[in-house]
């Protein structure tokens, strides 16, 4: 009801102007078009001056305003994101001297060389000069850009270096929803495929029994913890359609590709304690979140991650459950079921 | 031999051209005149009022989506009155909204700034602006124009099927695209979507192929290629990127119709859904394709796609802007050699939307560099327009404010083109808010305006020496443009947030669900510029068969040949002979001549009189 009375109103209004801008129309032939037509042009012209005024006040303002929630302006909680920071400082302080100028141009030529009937253009064709220079000044600028970008770009991408010990995690998506395994003590993930996927039979993830390795690996149950300061290596795949691996806070993103197994490695420099503190939020947690349209629930993949330090964090390791065991548990009826039950029930 | 009104074929000095009106039956009937017609300035207006009529259809979604995410709250009867089950309880559906982001994406770039821009002007502008009678093939003209009509038929019947329209986004990414258990978008709605696009990219191959053909071989005498209007290199050129690029997004289409219906497997491995291994119907396990495939095949497209929707805008605002400041276009050889740079380089980045997906990372930093690259000619266009205001005498004609507005717009949207082109930067920003900004500035509000400059400024030649109100337009012009950075703008924090698009509800999130402030003031914003939009739809209708007379036949003082034309010309544009041309376009303001027509030969100069005005230096 509400919408329909609004909707009228707006219809009326619209009629309304349209009548007064048709009157307006006789009104300019009665007084004269060329007078009209003069008048029209200082006030579009003021307008435009104003839009420049008042437009980059509004843009400054308002980008200062939410500068909070900019994630480039906080210190960087991944290692690679201080790298990045820098990279968007260089960027930013290319395109905003230029943003600013060539509005100003643009809107203050406008308000100068309105229309006036005694003068006539100045004929300027063409100068070559001119057209080299702001070819060849953006030229060197884009290539600085692009050779820092490249520089950082393969740094993130390239390999984690040798001399450092890297934590190998791996994270499955599905319609709607992120599981994080880890290797538990032999830091290796065991092999696994969809084709051996029985989630009937307690295989939800297709990990191949055969392989040793997968005895101690583990999913994280309810939050993702990983320590601080050490470089995680992220493997990460999709079970059905794409999804991407989003945490936001780390400037880390990468797509989950059925099929295909993709990566990305990073250093958490910030615990999430620490995080808590430097923002004043007592309840800030790090989020994971899925960037790539999967479906009707694409906006709702939340898994939590805390960032500990590394002792907390093998405590936490301890406590988890290996798939495996709690198969084996449940085949068998042992007697171990009770006790581990207990240690499951974790802080996190 | 010769059609009724016009008198072709016996006095053309053209010889050496084919005249293909020669065998043109005497009586139209309303059928063959309006409907079937094989004429290129009713064709353009067959697409400019479909094209509108799509565009309001695409915005209107696109206010349906932005209350949802400026009231996640809030339920809203007419939704259920409007949409139905899709509204349970006036709140909408998820699997819906994602219909509605995927509609309002494909029918702004393909129906509206694809065919409804280049359709209409490359259409209405080439054969008028290089002295020919009509396109190279009047029928496969024709034939463009109905195929994108069928296209637009296909996609209107998936609105209103059971399952819903496709929802899987304007890219279509397989699987989701691929497997209709993982989406309902996905059944009928995509094959439909499917089969649409296909006619689409038909429809558009039959267009550019004629205006190249046209552009290359019917140039009246004396219009040398440099002595081209800026539009019709422009279109020219848009030619060239779709007629090299559809085809592609053809076989990426017909790859995944495979994919989808016959057990292939192109884009799809190892794919685990709804409790099953997804297999074959003879059973076998469907694995080895890739899905990364049809990215590359989407996008080697989708790139050149979005200079498809830029390049005429360009080329409008180029010529309005000359036109109306009385001033050349400054640097005519580098507007033209950046548009050739633009659509050379336009092939050679289309990756930058794909740093991120799993592509070999050391592509991604190739792709890096043509794509900054791409900044320059883009760039040297921009200090071109700036030039050309600089000691002009500017009108400002409802097409001068939005050929402005344009320039604006795309400074704006382009600048931040350079920040998503670094692949360190855009690992943040990659499919946030920023994009949308980014691309709706840069594209969707740019080529807009470019697509309302020229509708402003060609009107009377659209539609029988009528004209749009001016007053109407100027209101119009004022809240579109400040509306959109309005709408726009704020999306760039929501982005420096790390906000992610294609987000139903941000409650899940606490990083993105701290901005229902902003959300709501882009959503008021979305809403009073749809609104604003009635103020060009109602004058536009109005005016075809109401506006004002032009009384004079050159109404913006214009060098360009489709001024010498009458008011309302026929099927052969020029009665008589063709003229003949002597200068290029933009002689404006030359030795005391303001506006020097392009039929202006210099002994016809000699005698006329230089106007008695201050030369501004
Ligand atoms: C200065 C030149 C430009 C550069 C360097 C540039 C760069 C980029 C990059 C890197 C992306 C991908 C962002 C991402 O998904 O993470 C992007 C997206 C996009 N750009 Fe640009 N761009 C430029 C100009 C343009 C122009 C002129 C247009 C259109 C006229 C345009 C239209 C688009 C569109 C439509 C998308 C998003 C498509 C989607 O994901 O749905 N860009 N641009
Ligand atoms: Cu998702
Ligand atoms: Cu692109």
């Amino acid at each position: 009801m509400y919408s329909l009375i609004g909707i009228l109103a707006v219809a009326l209004l619209i009629l309304i102007l349209f009548q007064l801008a048709k009157a307006g129309e006789y009104l300019g032939l009665l007084k004269g078009e060329k007078e009209a037509n003069d008048r029209n042009n200082q006030v579009q012209a003021t307008l435009f001056l104003g839009t420049l005024v008042f437009g980059m006040i509004g843009i400054f303002w308002s980008a200062w305003y939410y500068s909070d929630a900019f994630l480039f302006l906080r210190t960087p909680a991944s290692e690679h994101g201080g790298a990045v920071k820098n990279m968007y400082f260089w960027t930013l302080g290319a395109i905003l001297p230029i943003f600013v100028l060539t509005h100003a141009l643009l809107f203050g030529f406008a308000y100068i060389y309105k229309k006036d009937d005694s003068k006539l253009s100045f004929y300027y064709p063409e100068n070559n000069k001119l057209e080299l220079i702001w070819m060849a000044v953006p030229a060197v600028v884009m290539v600085f850009l692009v050779l820092e970008g490249m520089r950082n770009w393969l740094k993130i991408m390239g390999p984690v270096p040798e001399d450092r010990t890297v934590l190998v995690i791996e994270a499955t998506a599905q319609q709607f929803k992120w599981d994080l395994r880890f290797s538990g003590l032999d830091g290796k993930l065991g092999g696994k495929s969809v084709q051996l996927m029985d989630p009937e039979n307690g295989n939800p993830w297709g990990q191949d029994w055969d392989d040793k390795a997968n005895y101690d690996d583990f999913f994280a149950k309810d939050s993702i913890v990983l320590p601080v300061n050490v470089p995680v290596l992220v493997k990460i795949n999709s079970l059905d359609v794409l999804h991407s691996f989003y945490l936001p806070d780390f400037q880390v993103k990468m797509d989950a590709v059925p099929g295909i197994p993709t990566q990305f490695w990073f250093t958490p420099i910030k615990t999430t304690e620490q995080r808590r503190v430097e923002l004043n939020q007592p309840d800030y947690n790090y989020e994971l979140a899925c960037a790539e349209l999967c479906g009707k629930a694409h906006f709702n993949m939340r898994r939590e991650l805390f960032i500990v330090e590394q002792d907390q964090y093998e405590d936490w390791v301890k406590r988890q459950e290996p798939l495996y065991k709690t198969l084996k548990a449940s085949a068998s009826l042992e007697e171990e079921v009770e006790e581990s039950d207990e240690t499951i029930a974790a802080e996190y | 031999m010769a059609s009724t009104d016009i008198n072709v074929g016996t006095h053309t000095h053209d010889d050496h051209h084919h005249d293909h009106h020669d065998d043109h039956h005497e009586e139209l009937n309303f059928f063959t005149k309006y409907v079937f017609s094989q004429d290129h300035k009713i064709i353009a207006r067959q697409f400019l009022v479909t094209g509108v009529l799509w565009a309001v259809i695409g915005v209107a979604f696109s206010v349906l989506f932005r209350l949802q995410l400026g009231w996640p709250d809030e339920s809203f009867p007419i939704l259920e009155t409007l949409l139905g089950g899709w509204a349970e309880g006036g709140k909408l559906d998820p699997e819906f909204y994602y219909a509605l982001v995927t509609m309002h994406g494909t029918i702004m770039v393909f129906f509206v700034l694809t065919a409804g821009l280049s359709g209409t002007f490359s259409n209405l502008l080439i054969p008028l602006q290089i002295g020919a009678r009509d396109m190279a093939s009047p029928f496969m003209n024709m034939l463009s124009y109905w195929f994108f009509f069928i296209a637009g038929v296909i996609m209107l019947i998936s609105l209103f099927i059971q399952t819903g329209p496709a929802s899987g986004g304007w890219t279509a990414y397989p699987p989701l695209s691929a497997l209709p258990t993982a989406s309902s978008g996905s059944g009928l709605g995509m094959t439909l979507w499917l089969a649409s696009m296909s006619m689409f990219v038909v429809s558009s191959l039959l267009g550019g192929l004629n205006y190249v053909a046209t552009i290359l071989n019917m140039r009246t005498k004396g219009m040398t290629m440099m002595r081209l209007p800026l539009t019709i290199w422009a279109f020219f050129f848009t030619a060239v990127l779709g007629v090299l690029s559809f085809p592609v997004l053809l076989s990426a289409c017909i790859l995944l119709i495979f994919d989808r219906h016959m057990g292939t497997s192109f884009y799809l491995s190892d794919i685990w859904i709804q409790g099953e291994l997804l297999t074959n119907s003879a059973g076998e396990i469907i694995e080895g394709g890739s899905p990364i495939l049809y990215q590359h095949l989407f996008w080697f497209l989708g790139h050149p796609e979005v200079y498809i929707v830029i390049l005429p805008a360009m080329g409008i605002v180029s010529h309005v802007m000359a036109t109306n400041a009385k001033k050349p276009v400054f640097g005519y050889h580098a507007m033209v050699y950046s548009i050739m740079a633009i659509t050379v380089l336009g092939f050679l980045v289309w990756a930058h939307h794909m740093f991120l997906s799993g592509m070999n990372p050391f592509a991604g930093s190739v792709f890096t560099l043509f794509t900054l690259l791409i900044a320059v000619p883009s760039a040297v266009k921009v200090f071109n327009w700036i030039t050309t205001l600089w000691k002009g005498n500017i009108n400002f004609t409802p097409a001068m404010m939005f050929s402005i507005g344009f320039v604006s717009l795309f400074i704006s949207g382009g600048l931040t083109g350079i920040v998503l082109g670094n692949p360190a930067l855009d690992i943040g920003y990659h499919d946030t808010y920023y994009v949308i900004a980014h691309f709706h500035i840069v594209m969707a509000m740019a080529a807009g305006f470019g697509m309302f400059a020229g509708i402003y400024h060609w009107f009377p030649k659209l539609f029988n020496g009528r004209m749009m109100n001016a007053n109407m337009a100027y209101l119009h012009f004022w809240v579109t443009f400040i509306g959109s950075y309005c709408i726009f703008w704020p999306m760039h924090y929501l982005g420096e947030a790390g906000v992610p698009r294609r987000y139903f509800s941000f409650s899940e999130f606490d990083f993105a669900n701290g901005f229902a402030d902003l959300n709501i003031f882009i959503s008021v914003a979305a809403i009073v510029v749809f609104f604003a939009q009635f103020l060009f739809i109602i004058n536009f209708f109005y005016s075809i068969f109401a506006g004002k007379k032009m009384e004079k036949l050159n109404p913006w003082g214009s060098n360009s040949l489709e001024w010498t034309t009458p008011i309302v010309p026929g099927h052969g544009n020029w009665v008589g002979k063709i003229p003949e041309v002597f200068r290029w376009p933009y002689d404006f303001s030359k030795d005391g001549h303001e506006i020097t027509p392009q039929t202006t030969s210099e002994k016809d100069l000699e005698d006329i009189p230089a106007v008695k005005r201050i030369p501004t230096r």
